[in-house]
């Protein structure tokens, strides 16, 4: 019985490693959490073990002979009066350390990103994140979606808000959650202490698809950072092949056109996912696919069957422009 | 068995509250706008043409899901660039009553599929063809002539000053921290 539920628990806790999991913590905020968890579950749990315990003890060691309730004896009720005073003051002291670790958690958690020298603007729009990395120098400004790319080892400052309803951005791995509010900006630092992929999910429900909204955290030491924000700057590859030209007319010619943005083209929507370097990214859709010419294909013939309610239309195309407008776009590294 | 019955009843009136609007998001004909005749004007060789129907109408008109999708898409497509938020600028007014082509939403509907002389562009295979119907419900809306219970509100950003959880914060001036 105990062995059954033991085995349970550990076959339970092997969830909480991987890319997700704020009980694997790869970042300062992270372990600042996962200690205060673990802490917090430890001593209530000891707590409850010691109340049961008290509880269960006298129905264990019940006397036979009882004394007469009325008869008061003045040193039995002594020192039950202090046990409650001890459990009182107990408790109090407990409480108000409980909270004081709470709060110089936040002030270490709060210190993090205070000399950031990267910030990161994540707006959240149903069911995508868009994601713009700041610079002084406008030309080096970067949009870009659903993936986001740090430089481990350093603090990053996430400044996140939203177009249309509350969102929450949340990678367990790396921090705690921060909503993202309409009109309204947060500021979430967070730090990966190692070159890694963590997952993150939006974490306040926000209609329909809100189970397929996530992003890729992606740490990697600062040069490769840099080298990825150099070509991520650059205007989007000229298509190759005549299929892929045929695509790019077509992208251009069509509805495609009108929300998507594909930098060094005409192509200038606000209101979707950059496509700019598209197929540089490791998937589709917020998460939902993974980046692969198949998938590609079946998310712009069917977005409604993959991702109902999401905000890409099913576009009349038949099947040789379907397979240009591919071409094109898996081209777009 | 009176009380299980009144019971029975409620759960059953209860139930029916459950029924919820049909969004039809994928079109069951691949074919959008391409086939479709164009009807610029109504001025035809001997006698007015009949006005043109399609059974599209009555599903989009004064359903509030694409009333509300038409709302989204008139700003994410900016048709506010020439109208305005329906007041009118380089391009007429939406909201008055002054309809040059006809209030129908079948001619709203070609207007923006095939586009009008004097600068009103087409919008064929650029939008697909239920878009247009829902752009060309929100369009109607405009003016009044959906009815109140389906049609989106006003937008917070039009209203005299934002509402209070948008206004600026007092502490850093409305600047990014």
């Amino acid at each position: 019985m105990f062995a059954a539920f033991g085995t349970t628990c550990v076959l339970l806790l092997q969830g909480c490693s991987g890319w997700q999991s704020a009980l694997d913590p790869k970042g300062p905020a992270a372990s600042e959490l996962a200690w205060l968890i673990w802490f917090f579950t430890g001593l209530c749990a000891l707590i409850w073990l010691l109340v049961m315990i008290a509880l269960a003890a006298p129905l264990a060691m019940r006397s036979r002979t009882r004394s007469d309730p009325l008869v008061l004896d003045p040193g039995a009720e002594h020192r039950k009066a202090r046990a409650v005073w001890a459990a009182l003051g107990a408790t109090t002291v407990i409480l108000v350390g409980l909270t004081l670790l709470s709060f110089f958690a936040n002030r270490t958690l709060a210190a993090i990103g205070s000399d950031a020298e990267l910030t990161i603007r994540v707006t959240g729009h149903q069911w995508w994140w868009e994601v713009r990395y700041e610079n002084a120098q406008p030309s080096r400004i970067l949009t870009t979606a659903n993936e986001i790319h740090i430089p481990s080892g350093e603090p990053v400052r996430i400044i996140v808000t939203s177009t249309d309803v509350i969102h929450s951005f949340w990678v367990p791995s790396l921090a705690g959650k921060l909503d993202l509010i309409p009109g309204h900006e947060n500021v979430l630092d967070l730090m990966a202490d190692k070159p890694g992929v963590y997952r993150g999910q939006c974490a306040e429900f926000c209609g329909q698809q809100h189970a397929n909204m996530s992003t890729l955290i992606i740490a990697e030491p600062r040069p490769v950072f840099d080298a990825w924000l150099n070509d991520q700057l650059r205007s989007a590859a000229a298509p190759v092949s005549a299929e892929a030209s045929a695509g790019a007319e077509l992208f251009l010619n069509r509805a495609c056109v009108m929300c998507h943005k594909i930098g060094g083209t005409v192509a200038g929507g606000t209101v979707a996912p950059d496509l700019t370097h598209i197929a540089s990214r490791q998937t589709l859709a917020a998460g939902t696919l993974t980046m692969s010419r198949g998938n590609l294909a079946a998310w712009i013939a069917d977005p409604q069957g993959i991702k109902p309610g999401a905000h890409m239309p099913v576009v009349d195309l038949n099947g040789d422009e379907l397979n240009a407008i591919v071409a094109y776009l898996e081209g777009l590294k | 068995m009176k009380r299980g019955l009144v019971v029975l009843l409620s759960a059953t009136l209860a139930l029916a509250a459950c029924q919820r609007e049909e969004r039809d998001t994928r079109p069951q004909s691949a074919l959008g706008s391409g086939e479709q005749p164009a009807p610029v004007t109504t001025l035809e060789p001997g006698g007015e043409r009949p006005s043109v129907s399609d059974n599209k109408a009555a599903a989009f008109e004064a359903n509030a899901f694409h009333l509300s999708e038409g709302k989204r898409l008139f700003n994410w497509f900016n048709c506010t660039g020439c109208h305005a938020n329906g007041g009118g600028g380089m391009g007429p007014a939406l909201m008055d009553q002054k309809w040059i082509y006809g209030s129908s939403i079948e001619s709203i509907h070609a207007t923006i599929r095939d586009g009008r002389p004097n600068g009103m562009p087409t919008f064929r295979d650029k939008v697909p063809d239920d878009q247009i119907w829902e752009l060309a419900a929100f369009v109607r809306s405009l003016g009044g002539n959906a009815p109140s219970s389906a049609a989106p509100s006003r937008n917070d950003d039009m209203m005299v000053h934002p509402s209070e959880n948008r206004l600026p914060d007092a502490a850093t001036l409305g600047k990014s921290p």
